[in-house]
C-alpha cells in the first residue's frame, strides 16, 4: 500500500513537537517512546502496519483543541482514532503524524429520557452506551459486530452500520448533535437535542468522513425504548436466486423485519463445523427477526412463513423459545470467528441492489474459481450490504496479493450492478485506489473541495478516502 | 421574469455555466421558504419522470422535477409510500402548483412521522445534481447502505438550491401500514400534553404520530398519538397504550382511516392555520422546552407536532422576530420564519465558526454567487 513519503521538516522537529505537546497535556498523556507507539501502528486491518511519530490521549475536548492547534501550527498529521476496530485502514498512521486518541473520552454526560437522547463523550464504546440506559429499558440501535469494542468516535466517523439497521438506520440516522473540533482548534457544537440541526446538514456531513473533517468528542444519540421481544425464523432454500425473491417477497408484503441475515453453502459448512447450530446443509440460509409483543411477533411471523413456504424451502424453523431464537442467531454470530479459526480471511463490505443478489453470488462463484481461492458470503440481505469473506493463507507468499485483486474484482461488480464499494466499513486506505471506479473526477472533486473547507492544509487523517493521485497536488500546495 | 425551464440535466448544466446572473432555482414554486432572491426564475418541471422504481428492494429513483403526487400514485399501487411524510405547503403559504420532488428534498420537508422513522433526508440515497460551475455531480447512489466517500447527499438535503440545483433523486420507500389508529386525549395543558407524548414515545409501541393542539376542536386542547400496523398489533397497542395514558383524562379512540388520514393531514399541513391572518414560525426544540418556550412567546395559537420537538407558531404581524429569537437562544434549538416579512432574515442565525464552514462550501460549491444568492447565507 503506497503511502506519501514522510515529512523530513516534521520528522525533525520531533522534539520540540513533543515539548509543545507536554506544556498544554498531562505527561502521561503524550506518548513517544517507539517501544510505546508501536501499540498504534494499526488497526483492524492488521496487514498494513507503521507506528506514528507521537500518541496523544487527551481527557478534555480543550485538550484535543489544544493538541490540534499545536499540529496545525506545525504542519504535522494528525490521525484520529477510536478503539482502532477500523476494518478499512481508517486510523493507520503516517510516520510523521501524531494519532490522536480519544480512549480517554468516555463518559456519559447526560441522559434524557423524556426527551430520548443521551450525551456522551465519543471514546465510549458502541456497547456501553446501550449499557448505559438498558436498565431502563432503552437502547442505542446501531449495533456494529464489533460493539463490544468500538467507539462512537468511529462509528461517527465510519458512519457504521449493524444487523438491525433495516429497521432503525445506521449511525447517521441516530446522530443528533456533536461537538467537534477542527484542525485548527475551533471547538464547535453542531445539533443537540432537536431534530433536524440549523443551517447545512454538517451533521449529515461530518458522520462518515473518516475523520478527514474534525474531531468529535461529544456526540448526542437517539435511544429508543427496547421492543417487548424479538424471533427469528429460519429458512433454508436450495438456490440463490429463490432465497433473493423470498427476500424481496417479504419486503414487498409490508412486513418490515429488523434483520434479514444471508449465508450462503461455505459459509452455513464452515460455522456448522465451528459452532454446531444445526443449520441444514443448503445452497442459502435466510435467519428473518421481528419484534414486537409475543401476539404482534405471531402475526408478522405468520406472514413471513407464508411467502417463504411459497419458495418450497428444504428447511423453515420458527422459534418457540429464547434458546432455539439463540440456536438460530448461533450460527451466523459465529461467522466470522469460524472462519478465521480455518483460515486467514479479508472481509468485503459493497453492497448491492437486492434484485441483483443472484447474478452477484453467481459471478463471485466464478470469480473464486478463476482466482483459486475460496469464498464465503455472509451478509445483511435486507438492505443488500454484502461480506463477501475471501480465505486465503497469509504464510504463503503471494497469496495476500491475489486475495486483495480478487476482493477488489469482486467490488468492482458491486459497482457495476449499480451498488458501491462499502455499505458500513469505509474507505480508509483500503478501498482508497478503487474510488474512482465509483465516482468520476468530477464527483471526487467535489468532495475534496469540502476537505478543503474544514482543513484547508489537509493534516487530518492524510492518505485515506481519496486515491493518492487525486490528492497529491492538495497535499503537496498545503506543505 | 419568464422563468426558464430547461429540458435536460445537460441543458442546465450549460445554462448555469455559462451565465453569471444569479438564478432562483423553483421546483414547482410552492414552497417560497427562505429570503426572495431578486433573480431569474429557473424551474425544473420539465426534469421530471420516474426512472426507475423496485418495490422489493425499496427503492425509487426521478428526476427531480416529478410532481410529488405522480411519485405517491406509484408507490400506492405497490402499497408504498414516502414514510417521512412530506408536508404539503400549499395551503399554509397560499401558493398553487405542484409540488415537486425536487423541491422536498431542497427543503428537507418531513412531516408527522418524522419522529419515529426519520426526515426526508434519512431517506435520500444518491443525488445527482449540477453545482454553480455547471459541473454534473454525483453522490451516494440507489442501495441503502454506503459509506463510499463523503456524505454529500445529507449536504445537498435541505440547502435549498444554494449550493447546486438537484436533478436526480434515489430514494428508499416503505411499506403502508395496514392499519392506522388515533388515541385522542381532550383537555390537557400544553405541559401535560408534552409529558404524555414523551411518555407514548418512550414506550416500547412504536408511537408514529405524537401532535398536540392547545385550540383543538371547539377551543378544547386535543392531544393525538398515532399508532400504525397490522390490525391487532394497532388494537393492541392502543389498549396499552390507554392503559399509560388514560388517567390523564378523557381518551378516544380513532379507528376509522379516512378520519385518520385527515386528521394527520391537517396537523402536516398545519391546517388550523390555513386562511388566518400573521406570521407563521416554525421552530425545532427539544420537546420538553417546548411548553416553557410557548408560554414565553404567548403566540395567538400553537401547533405542537414531533412531541413537542417541532413548534408551529401563528403570531401578528411582524412581532414575533426578536422574542422568538432571544427566547430561543437560551433553550438551544432553531426557529425559522416560514410565512411573513422576510427581509429580517428567516433562518437561525448560526454560531460564528458554524457560519464560516457554511460560507466556506458555498463558495466552493457555488463561486460565482448564482445559486439562489442570499435565500439561506448569512442572516442580513
Amino acid at each position: 500500500m503506497e503511502m506519501p513519503s514522510p515529512d523530513p521538516k516534521v520528522l525533525s522537529r520531533k522534539a520540540d513537537l513533543i515539548d509543545k505537546l507536554e506544556q498544554v497535556l498531562p505527561k502521561d498523556a503524550v506518548i513517544h517512546d517507539p517501544s510505546e507507539t508501536r501499540a498504534y501502528e494499526c488497526d483492524g486491518l492488521t496487514a498494513y502496519k507503521c507506528p506514528p511519530l507521537a500518541v496523544v490521549l487527551p481527557s478534555s475536548t480543550e485538550e484535543v483543541s489544544a493538541t490540534l492547534r499545536i499540529c496545525h501550527d506545525m504542519n504535522v498529521p494528525v490521525v484520529p482514532r477510536g478503539s482502532g476496530t477500523s476494518l478499512a485502514g481508517g486510523a493507520l498512521p503516517t510516520e510523521d503524524s501524531v494519532i490522536l486518541g480519544v480512549a480517554k473520552l468516555n463518559d456519559v454526560l447526560e441522559t434524557d429520557y423524556d426527551n430520548r437522547f443521551i450525551r456522551v463523550q465519543t471514546g465510549r464504546t458502541n456497547l456501553s452506551v446501550t449499557g448505559a440506559v438498558e436498565e431502563d429499558g432503552f437502547f442505542y440501535a446501531p449495533d456494529p459486530s464489533s460493539q463490544l469494542a468500538c467507539a462512537i468516535a468511529g462509528n461517527i466517523a465510519m458512519n457504521s452500520g449493524g444487523a438491525h439497521c433495516l429497521k432503525y438506520g445506521v449511525t447517521t440516522n441516530n446522530l443528533m448533535g456533536v461537538r467537534m473540533v477542527t484542525m485548527d482548534g475551533t471547538i464547535m457544537d453542531i445539533g443537540g437535542a432537536h431534530l433536524d440541526a440549523e443551517g447545512y446538514d454538517l451533521l449529515g456531513l461530518i458522520c462518515g468522513s473518516e475523520g478527514q473533517l474534525g474531531v468529535v468528542t461529544e456526540a448526542t444519540l437517539r435511544i429508543l425504548h427496547k421492543p417487548e421481544g424479538a424471533r427469528p425464523v429460519l429458512m433454508g432454500f436450495d438456490s440463490a436466486e429463490v432465497a433473493g425473491q423470498c427476500v424481496s417477497d417479504i419486503i414487498k408484503a409490508g412486513v418490515l423485519p429488523v434483520a434479514i441475515e444471508y449465508m450462503d453453502r461455505p459459509c452455513i459448512r464452515a460455522t456448522e463445523d465451528f459452532a454446531g447450530a444445526g443449520y441444514p446443509d443448503c445452497e442459502a440460509l435466510l435467519i428473518v427477526e421481528v419484534e414486537g409483543s409475543d401476539a404482534e411477533i405471531d402475526e408478522q411471523l405468520e406472514t413471513i412463513m407464508k411467502i417463504a413456504r411459497s419458495h418450497k424451502p428444504v428447511e423453515l424453523r420458527e422459534s418457540s423459545s429464547p434458546e432455539e431464537s439463540a440456536k438460530i442467531w448461533l450460527g451466523r454470530k459465529s461467522a466470522f470467528g469460524a472462519m478465521g479459526k480455518i483460515n486467514d480471511y479479508m472481509c468485503l463490505d459493497g453492497t448491492i441492489p437486492i434484485s441483483q443478489l443472484p447474478y452477484v453470488l453467481k459471478r463471485i462463484g466464478e470469480m473464486s474459481k478463476e482466482f483459486g481461492l475460496d469464498v464465503a458470503n455472509v451478509f445483511h440481505a435486507g438492505d443488500g450490504n454484502m461480506h463477501p469473506l475471501i480465505l486465503f493463507d497469509a504464510n504463503k507468499p503471494g497469496d495476500l496479493e491475489t486475495c486483495e485483486e480478487l476482493g477488489a474484482e469482486i467490488l468492482k461488480l458491486c459497482v457495476e450492478v449499480d451498488g458501491c464499494l462499502t455499505g458500513e466499513h469505509g474507505v480508509g486506505i483500503e478501498k482508497r485506489d478503487l474510488m474512482l471506479h465509483q465516482y468520476d473526477p468530477a464527483d471526487l472533486e467535489i468532495q475534496m473541495a469540502v476537505k478543503d473547507v474544514f482543513d484547508p492544509k489537509w493534516l487530518l487523517n492524510p492518505a485515506k478516502v481519496f486515491p493518492l493521485a487525486s490528492s497529491d497536488t492538495r497535499r503537496i500546495a498545503a506543505e | 421574469m419568464k422563468p426558464i425551464s430547461p429540458s435536460s440535466e445537460a441543458e442546465l448544466a450549460d445554462l448555469v455555466a455559462s451565465t453569471s446572473e444569479p438564478l432562483r432555482v423553483m421546483g414547482g414554486g410552492t414552497r417560497p421558504i427562505g429570503r426572495l432572491v431578486n433573480a431569474q426564475p429557473l424551474t425544473m418541471q420539465q426534469i421530471s419522470g420516474i426512472e426507475l422504481y423496485e418495490p422489493g428492494a425499496l427503492t425509487l429513483v426521478a428526476k427531480t422535477g416529478t410532481p410529488v403526487a405522480e411519485i405517491e400514485k406509484t408507490l400506492a399501487e405497490e402499497n408504498q409510500r414516502l414514510a417521512f411524510e412530506p408536508m404539503d405547503h400549499r395551503g399554509l403559504l397560499s401558493t398553487t402548483g405542484e409540488p415537486t420532488i425536487g423541491g422536498v428534498f431542497a427543503a428537507n420537508v418531513s412531516g408527522p412521522r418524522r419522529i419515529q422513522c426519520g426526515a426526508a433526508r434519512d431517506f435520500l440515497l444518491g443525488v445527482r445534481f449540477v453545482d454553480g460551475q455547471g459541473q454534473i455531480t454525483r453522490n451516494g447512489g440507489r442501495v441503502m447502505k454506503n459509506v463510499t466517500g463523503y456524505d454529500l447527499v445529507k449536504l445537498m438535503a435541505g440547502s435549498y438550491g444554494t449550493l447546486g440545483v438537484l436533478t436526480e433523486v434515489a430514494l428508499k420507500v416503505l411499506p403502508r401500514s395496514h392499519v392506522t389508529g388515533t388515541l385522542k386525549i381532550a383537555g390537557l395543558t400544553d405541559v401535560q400534553a408534552i409529558s404524555a407524548l414523551s411518555a407514548a414515545l418512550g414506550s416500547p409501541y412504536e408511537v408514529t404520530g405524537a401532535a398536540h393542539l392547545p385550540k383543538g376542536k371547539d377551543s378544547t386542547p386535543q392531544t393525538f398519538i398515532r399508532i400504525e400496523g397490522f390490525e391487532n398489533s394497532v388494537k393492541y397497542r392502543s389498549v396499552e397504550l390507554f392503559k399509560m395514558l388514560g388517567h390523564l383524562g378523557e381518551v378516544k379512540f380513532e379507528l376509522d382511516q379516512q378520519a385518520n388520514a385527515t386528521l394527520w393531514q391537517n396537523i402536516r399541513d398545519v391546517g388550523t392555520f390555513h386562511d388566518r391572518e400573521g406570521d407563521v414560525w416554525r421552530l425545532s426544540v427539544k420537546p420538553s422546552d417546548a411548553p416553557g418556550l410557548v408560554a414565553r412567546i404567548a403566540p395567538e395559537d400553537t401547533v405542537y407536532d414531533w412531541g413537542g420537538g417541532l413548534v408551529w407558531l401563528l403570531m401578528p404581524q411582524e412581532t414575533g422576530a426578536d422574542t422568538i429569537r432571544a427566547a430561543i437562544s437560551e433553550t438551544g434549538g432553531h426557529a425559522t420564519l416560514i410565512r411573513g416579512n422576510r427581509t429580517a432574515g428567516v433562518f437561525q442565525p448560526l454560531a460564528a465558526p458554524v457560519a464560516a464552514l457554511q460560507d466556506g462550501l458555498r463558495a466552493r460549491f457555488d463561486p460565482k454567487g448564482i445559486l439562489n444568492p442570499g435565500l439561506m447565507g448569512r442572516a442580513a
